[in-house]
Parts: structure tokens; sequence; C-alpha cells
């Protein structure tokens, strides 16, 4: 992908290169070290930590302790399997669902189709409100309810048409063999589209799971029994709020100092994300700009 | 294109035939559809509780109707309100001002860079804010800026005066306002860097060619080629000019007190599902929501006359 030669005739100076290299350097780094103090410290031992009076930037040894803690089935065990649950179950049907709208509003001569459209393209335009969504949740009765933080947001309009736009590029001579072969819908979809469509049902997936692991608002709205945390709320409570999580919260009586298990929360709810980034991030420009080519 | 083959043309069949045809293809739209329409369209109806002196033991309708009573804290100015409209002009202005200029200048650095590798390297790391809730980033500044955060710690064991960041209510529009910057520039350079790669190379050959500088290159080459990019994402902005991060400043609200914090979206939420005046947030809401969609066209028939595509045609 190098064919674009930006500029071939002329090179820029050394000092305004020299600048540009320096601007990058300060941003990425701004990005990185947050994340290496974070990890550090929370495996860092606990003297180092103490002496430290909070952060360290390169730990001397590795001490596992915070983890050991966090683990030992207190709250914050709790809320990393409502976490868990949210985000697996919450991407499946998502995705099931968006895909299959998806692949309905794809194929020319659905007879609903065009109003379909509209209905999912128009509420794009606005966004419903805080209190009038509120009332819905509540009407369907899922306050305090952990599918709360799922069938709200469960399908996004942006999502069903980036999905949509993907399905009608495919080549219609695939699935027009399927049909000649004796395939129905749902197989037509399930044995072809699908997998064809590996790339952009990754991105849409990450998008999906990424929102449901990070959904801090929904869980604040909607649940009041802190049982049912999510990771986000956890975060919030004892990390940003500073609330001190003590030995009845952690369901053990080893205590490392406080910022280590801080940080080893941060770590938690920051992991998952950053294991699936790099198998994700090859497709990101391709999921990202479907959408943006044709409605 | 996906072709379907039915064996008579669709003219000939009514509309209740196609429907019955179409009776898979149906029940695939079925709960993508439902589920729109009930959170998106349904909390449309709920609104009419901002016209009703809503009490939760009573229901939306058992309640009694208010006509205007509830847009009064809007029309006579009550102080808290306009605090809030204040702080979310304020810091919609930043935003215009800072957040959105920065992925084009970054997509700018980052397509003149020569080296592919780095490029690649720079992108997958500038990428990564994005994915992290705003519990993660608000937790992140914490710990790097505040009071016993990373940077003063440095600045302690070396005698040198700390800085006040975190929680000091005259710095705190900067802060959200470099929050920000700092988890979404990165991957907002996506679509910019998209239309970068689209110019025509020769057209920077050519301009070179004619005596032009980079600096004239920019100008008259690329900046031509990210106009279309550019007034379609402002159009999108201005019409979330009303919303500027929600999340965001719930979270750090505590710290810095409501004067400088609240902005109309938790004006919404503290009022109405903290403070139970249902009525009064829902029509603040609703005011908000409405000045949104109005933007958002006008902004697009202004684009229209100076003859850009904006967000839809016509």
């Amino acid at each position: 992908m190098t064919r674009r030669i930006v500029n071939g005739v002329q090179m820029p100076s050394w000092p305004m290169r020299g600048f540009k290299g320096l601007v990058l350097l300060v941003f990425c780094a701004a990005v990185i070290i947050p994340f290496v103090a974070v990890i550090s410290t929370s495996i860092a031992p606990n003297k180092q930590v103490t002496d430290s009076g909070g952060l360290v930037l390169l730990p001397r040894s590795v001490d596992l302790g915070a983890y050991q803690s966090l683990f030992a089935g207190g709250v914050v065990t709790q809320a990393l399997f409502v976490s868990i649950f949210v985000t697996v179950i919450g991407t499946l049907l998502s995705l099931t669902a968006s895909c299959l709208l998806a692949y309905s509003l794809a194929r020319p001569g659905f007879t609903a189709g065009r109003p379909i459209l509209l209905v999912v393209l128009f509420s794009m335009l606005f966004s419903p409100g805080i209190i009038p969504t509120y009332l819905v949740v509540k009407g369907a009765g899922l306050l305090d309810s952990i599918w709360a933080l799922i069938v709200p947001t469960m399908v996004s309009a942006f999502n069903v048409i980036v999905l949509r736009a993907f399905f009608a590029n495919l080549p219609g001579e695939i699935t027009e063999s399927a049909r000649i072969d004796g395939a129905g819908e749902l197989k037509t979809f399930a044995y072809i589209v699908l997998p064809l469509s590996k790339a952009v049902l990754s991105v849409i997936g990450l998008f999906y799971a990424v929102g449901y692991w990070n959904a801090f608002f929904s869980a604040l709205l909607y649940l009041n029994d802190s049982k049912l945390w999510p990771l986000q709320l956890v975060l919030r409570t004892y990390v940003i709020n500073d609330t001190q999580l003590g030995s009845a919260e952690l369901g053990t009586e080893q205590l490392p100092p406080q910022s280590s298990i801080q940080m080893a929360i941060l770590v938690v709810s920051i992991v998952p994300i950053l294991l699936v980034y790099p198998f994700l991030q090859r497709h990101f420009a391709k999921g990202v700009l479907t959408g943006a080519v044709k409605g | 294109m996906l072709q379907g083959t039915k064996a008579k043309p669709q003219q000939q069949l009514s509309l209740g035939q196609r429907l019955f045809r179409d009776r898979v293809l149906l029940l695939f739209a079925l709960p993508g559809t439902a589920l729109i329409v009930a959170f998106h369209y349904v909390p449309l109806l709920g609104n009419v509780i901002a016209f009703k002196d809503y009490q939760p033991f009573l229901g939306i309708n058992g309640s009694d109707w208010a006509g205007w009573a509830n847009f009064s804290v809007i029309f006579t100015g009550d102080p808290a309100f306009l605090q809030a409209l204040k702080n979310t002009l304020i810091l919609t202005t930043l935003q215009s001002v800072f957040v959105f200029p920065a992925p084009i200048l970054l997509a700018l650095l980052l397509n003149s860079l020569f080296s592919e590798r780095i490029k690649r390297i720079a992108q997958s790391i500038l990428y990564l804010p994005h994915f992290m809730s705003w519990v993660i980033v608000v937790a992140l500044f914490q710990q790097m800026l505040g009071g016993s955060g990373l940077l003063n710690n440095y600045l302690r064991s070396h005698d040198l005066a700390t800085l006040d960041i975190i929680g000091n209510s005259e710095l705190f529009h900067v802060l959200l306002t470099s929050q920000i910057i700092w988890k979404d520039t990165g991957w907002a350079t996506i679509l910019f860097l998209a239309a970068l790669s689209q110019i025509d190379s020769q057209l920077y050959e050519a301009a070179s060619v004619d005596g032009a500088s980079r600096m004239r290159q920019l100008w008259h080459v690329t900046m031509p080629g990210l106009r279309g990019i550019i007034i379609l994402l402002f159009i999108l902005r201005l019409g979330d000019s009303l919303t500027v991060g929600f999340e965001q400043i719930i979270l750090q609200q505590a710290a810095v007190g409501r004067d400088v914090s609240e902005v109309l979206d938790t004006y919404v939420y503290n009022n109405g599902v903290i403070g139970g005046a249902w009525g009064v947030a829902a029509a603040v809401g609703l005011v908000k929501g409405i000045v949104g969609v109005v933007l958002v066209l006008a902004a697009n028939k202004v684009a229209h006359i100076f003859g850009e595509q904006g967000v839809y045609s016509r």
C-alpha cells in the first residue's frame, strides 16, 4: 500500500522533519506513559509503591499480590463476571440482530426494505434524551436487571448501515448460485454471506464489545443493586472517588497498598481491550469507511 | 448486488402476496427494527411528560397536564439553567476551536511521514485511547496529574512546586478539552487519512513543477481534497454542539462543584433522575434535542447553498 507518493519532488528540510518527529513523539508518549505507569504500579512490590507515594514507572520486581486480592471473590471478582457476561452475551445478540436486519435491507426487492431503511436512518438524526429513555427502560421492567445494560443499546443504527453497505457489495452471483442450488434465505445468509464478511463482522463486533465493556452511564442510571455493578462502576467508586477497599469488600485478609489495588482494577478493565486490539486493528479503516461510502 | 430470482415479476403480486413471499426477510428484520423503534422512537412519546406534572407513582397518564409550566426555567432564565447553558456554550466553543482541528493537523503530520513503518506504529498507539471508557480516561488523568499523581510526585521529590490541575475549578474546562483531545484525536484521523490517500499524487507533482512551495501545495492541493469531509464532520459536530461530554463530566463533577461543571445534559440528569423534577428535566432535554435537529438541518442547508454535499443530498 505504498503507492501514495507524497510530494516525490521535494524533501522537507531537516528542522521541519525534526519538529514533526518531536510532535509525534510527545503525542505517543502522552498516550503510552499512563498505561505503563498503571501496569507497573499494579505489579510493583508493596514497599516500592508505599515509598514512591503512589505511582511507579519501573517495578523493581514483580508482585502479583494485588491481583490475588482482587480475584479472591469480593466486589471486583463479582463485577468482572457481570462485565464479561454483558460483553459476551450482548455482543452476540447485537451481532445477530444487526446482521439479520442489515441482510434483509441489503436484499433488493425486499418489499418492506425501503420503509425499514428510513426508520433506521432517521433514528440517527436525533437522540431520544435521558429522561424519556429512562422511562421506557423502566416501563419495560428492566430497572435493576442486568438486561438493562444490553437491551437498550443492542442495535446501533450506524452499525446496521455499515453492515448493509458491506453485504450489498458482495458479488450477487455467489448468493444467486446458492439460491439456484436450493438454499433458502437463512442458509444463504449463514453459509454464504456471513463467512464472506469476517472482516466487517470483526470490526462491528469489536465496536459492540467495547461499547458493552465500557458502558458506565447505563449502569449508573438503571442499576441500584451494587451486586449487579459492572467493572466500570467499581472503577469509579474505588479509583476515581477513592473509596477505601477493605477486606470486607475484597473478601480476603491480604491487603496490598491501596494504589496497587486501584491500579490492578484499572489493568483488569484495560487488558481485555489491549488483547483484542492487535487482531482487529488491520480491519479498522475498512470497517469505518464502508459505512461512509454509501448509506 | 444480491439478486432475487422469483418466478413472477413484482408488479403482478399484491402487497399482501409480496409480504408473504418475503416473510423470512421480514422475520430477519423484525428484532433489530423493533429494538430501534422501542429505544429511539417510543422515547419520543415519553417527551409528553415535559408538558405534565409528572409523578412516578401516578404514571404518565395519571399525572396532571402542566401546559408550558415546565418550560418556565428556560423562558424566565432560571440561574441554574443559565449557568448550565453558559458552561455548555463555553465547552462547545473550546471543542470547536481546539478539538475539531486537532485530528486534521495530526492526519497531515502522519500523511507527510516518509516511513510507512513509523506511520503504522504511531497509528496503532494513537488509536488506542479511543477504546478506553471515560471512567478509565478520567482515572488515568487523575493518576498522572492529580495531587498525588505521577507528575506531582516527581515534582515533590525534586523539591519543585506542585501543580494543582485535577479538582481545580478554574482549569476544569481546559482539563475537559484536553481529555477529549487525548482520547479521540488519534482515532478521528482515520477519516482524514482516507481522504488524503484519495488525492492524486500527480497534482502534487504538477504543483511542484509549477514552482509551488510546500505551503502552497498544502493550500491548493491538500486542503481542497479535505474540504468535503471537513464540512461534513463540521455539520455533524454542529448538530451535537449542545452535547459536550456527559459521562466525562458526571465523573468529575463532585471534585469541582456544579458552578463550572453543570452542562445541559447533567442539568437534565441531576434535576430529573436525581432531583425528581422530571417534567422540568424533560422540558430542557426536549428543547435541547429540537435545537440539535434544527442545527443539523440548518447547517446542511448552508452547505448546499455553498455547493457542498452535506450529510444528505438534495
